[in-house]
């Protein structure tokens, strides 16, 4: 490790648990001022877009150096019903924010998020919802990594080292949602926020960068901004925030919440 | 143990170098194609985000629980107290360390980053089993060849208590090594092929047939370089015996398994898959595993006529060493292939192959790697027998 503990994305954009240099600390000032008049607009603009102006309040970010405690548990609601078929924008969002994309190799390329299509095949009856890591409170990928590559931040936030990532792959082989990617080539343009390697393994990271920045994932933004606002970014911990809210409100399903993972992402409307 | 006379391997040129250098030239290949994976990534490979192991933990695997199982003559000889087993002790120390060696190397090269060894063997997450896993396998080169120590040095090969201490520590060494290799499988309840606690002693008895299996083609091979008879009847009708009762219970725990997931309904869709419905990995079973690695030796070696000849146990050591590696694909790989169950009892699809059946063909670098995997051990078995007294001396 370069910074003496684990950051957020692998240790690349310091974000993560204080090791942020002063120019970072200058950029990350301007970002956090950027993102406050960002949220004071959003929050003027409607209901249905103060959903997550709620959850994006700029005063979650940490401050550099500040540690990351279980006081959170980031999570995200997502209202299956508000998915129209065939929209991905929320994976599109996240390819732009993140650097993921289609290389021409479908059976190695790395998708963080998919839309899944669920058919019942008794009536016929399908729908259509995001995929990705579902940031378990009990991680599976976390409990088989020899290394402790794969890490759940204190505020649950799932991520890999991609220092200590060795590459076994035995985290793919555990995670009961196919959350994670192996990568097969060598990549290039990667986003600084987001480092990737070839032959490491990597998953959605909750946009931890933008979360520890006070703002929501891009792939939530993007929903609510250009598609059907169908999910929702919060604390689960804090029973104000409005995902705690809904949560404890409405009737909620957890993907294979039977194998007792705790995922920190809820459904509704399946 | 007095009275007990060894000897180093006494070939002619031809013979020894013959071989060795066919397994220096398989090692090139395997680490020529591990270059290649290293360089240009796992793309090169059959290997994908569905199938995430291919061809290479298939003989891992394999290897290390035969390295396991091949001890088997040493832990009867001093664990069980049979000195008619003793004369082979030294040879299944030895071939023990090389197969484990041989296995340990193609998973190391196969991982996506071999050069962050140090990471994975300084940084360890004790609630892992595959990290426990790697110190049962360092631990077990170490104490095999403190074993083999105590059964050459002169002095401490006096010592009985020694002896048993040494090869009783081994002996529960390996049986905690391959329940935690099979646990590798056995703890993964993501997937419908695995999630099954009886994956710990199904991979016991495959690593006691596999490992038998080694060392009586091992001593057909030095037998043959040496031009003697290494192994006499008695003893080769031993081994047929401890082949048969090895074949049945690895059956038994194949069947045990299967019937297991059959019971449940849940689990209908991946013994529909595995059973019959799944093309190659189906055939692989039952052509494979099934047949040629169990009914076929069975019957060689029960029937009346063959099974008292030594080429008929020497065939069936072949034949169940290529059902193991079948039923190690079928285990590994068709496990993988079929689709997680995300939403019971629904369809599902998606870009990312999520309700299909992963294919997978494996890739000459993984081939290459994983049989330079099998030439490493080879190589480290004929180089130790021909410098150090290993063999028995020919039989009487």
């Amino acid at each position: 490790m370069s910074c003496g503990s684990k950051c957020a994305t692998g240790c690349a954009g310091g974000t993560g648990r204080g090791c942020a240099g002063a120019g970072r600390d200058r950029i990350d000032e301007e970002r956090r001022s950027f993102m406050r008049g960002a949220a004071a607009s959003v929050m003027s603009l409607g209901a249905g877009v103060t959903l997550y102006a709620f959850d994006a309040d700029p005063a979650a970010a940490r401050e550099p150096g500040e540690k990351v405690t279980a006081k959170n548990r980031w999570g995200l609601l997502i209202d299956v019903s508000k998915c129209a078929d065939g929209c991905s924008k929320c994976v599109t969002a996240c390819q732009d924010e993140n650097g993921w994309r289609d290389t021409g190799h479908p059976e190695t390329d790395a998708q963080w998020i998919r839309t899944l299509t669920v058919k019942n095949p008794n009536n016929g009856a399908t729908f259509s919802l995001p995929m990705m890591c579902q940031h378990c409170a009990n991680p599976p990928c976390v409990d088989v990594c020899p290394t402790g590559a794969s890490f759940k931040r204190a505020d649950g936030i799932v991520l890999v080292d991609k220092h200590t990532c060795i590459g076994c792959r035995y985290c793919m082989m555990a995670c009961p949602y196919k959350a994670r990617s192996f990568i097969h080539e060598p990549l290039q343009d990667q986003k600084p926020y987001a480092p990737r390697g070839k032959g490491t393994v990597e998953s959605c990271t909750l946009c931890v960068h933008r979360v520890d920045s006070g703002r929501i994932p891009a792939c939530v933004e993007a929903c609510n901004d250009t598609a059907g606002g169908a999910m929702l970014f919060g604390d689960l911990n804090d029973p104000s925030s409005e995902i705690a809210k809904r949560v404890t409100a409405l009737r909620t399903t957890r993907i294979r919440a039977d194998l007792g993972t705790d995922p920190g992402v809820y459904y509704r409307n399946i | 143990m007095p009275g007990i006379a060894y000897q180093k391997l006494e070939a002619r040129q031809l013979l020894f170098w013959g071989p060795l250098a066919l397994n220096a030239a398989v090692i090139a290949a395997g680490l020529g194609a591990a270059y290649v994976m290293e360089h240009s990534g796992h793309i090169v490979t059959g290997m994908n985000n569905q199938i995430v192991w291919g061809t290479p933990h298939v003989f891992a695997v394999f290897l290390i629980v035969a390295a396991s199982g091949a001890l088997n003559m040493a832990s009867i000889a001093s664990v069980f107290g049979r000195r008619e087993y003793k004369p082979y002790a030294r040879l299944s120390a030895i071939l023990s360390i090389a197969l484990l060696v041989g296995g340990l190397a193609v998973l190391v090269l196969d991982l996506g980053r071999p050069d962050r060894l140090v990471v994975a063997m300084t940084t360890y997450n004790f609630r892992s089993i595959f990290a426990w896993n790697i110190f049962l396998y360092v631990g077990f080169l170490v104490i095999v060849t403190a074993y083999l120590f105590v059964m050459m040095d002169r002095r401490a090969s006096r010592s009985t208590a020694l002896g048993k201490t040494v090869g009783g520590l081994a002996f529960v060494w390996r049986l905690v090594l391959t329940t935690g290799t099979g646990s590798i499988f056995g703890w993964l309840v993501a997937r419908q092929a695995y999630s099954a606690a009886i994956m710990a002693p199904l991979f016991i008895a495959v690593s006691l047939l596999y490992g038998l299996a080694f060392t009586v083609i091992m001593l057909a091979i030095t037998g043959w370089q040496s031009r003697q008879q290494l192994a006499g009847s008695e003893m080769l009708q031993k081994f047929r015996g401890l082949l048969i009762v090895f074949i049945l219970a690895v059956f038994y725990f194949t069947l045990v398994h299967h019937l297991t997931k059959m019971y449940a309904s849940e689990h209908y869709g991946i013994e529909r898959f595995l059973l019959r419905d799944g093309g190659t990995y189906t055939a692989v079973f039952w052509i494979a595993q099934i047949l040629i690695g169990s009914v076929v030796p069975l019957l060689l070696l029960v029937w009346p006529k063959s099974g008292t000849r030594h080429a008929a146990i020497l065939i069936a050591s072949v034949l169940v060493l290529i059902g193991g590696l079948a039923q190690m694909y079928v285990i590994i790989i068709a496990g993988q292939a079929y689709p997680l169950d995300l939403f019971p009892g629904m369809e599902v699809t998606s870009s990312f192959h999520d309700g299909r059946m992963a294919g997978y063909r494996a890739s000459l670098p993984e081939l290459l790697l994983g049989l330079g995997g099998v030439a490493i051990a080879m190589l480290i078995c004929a180089i130790a027998v021909r410098l150090l007294p290993l063999l028995p001396r020919p039989a009487t």
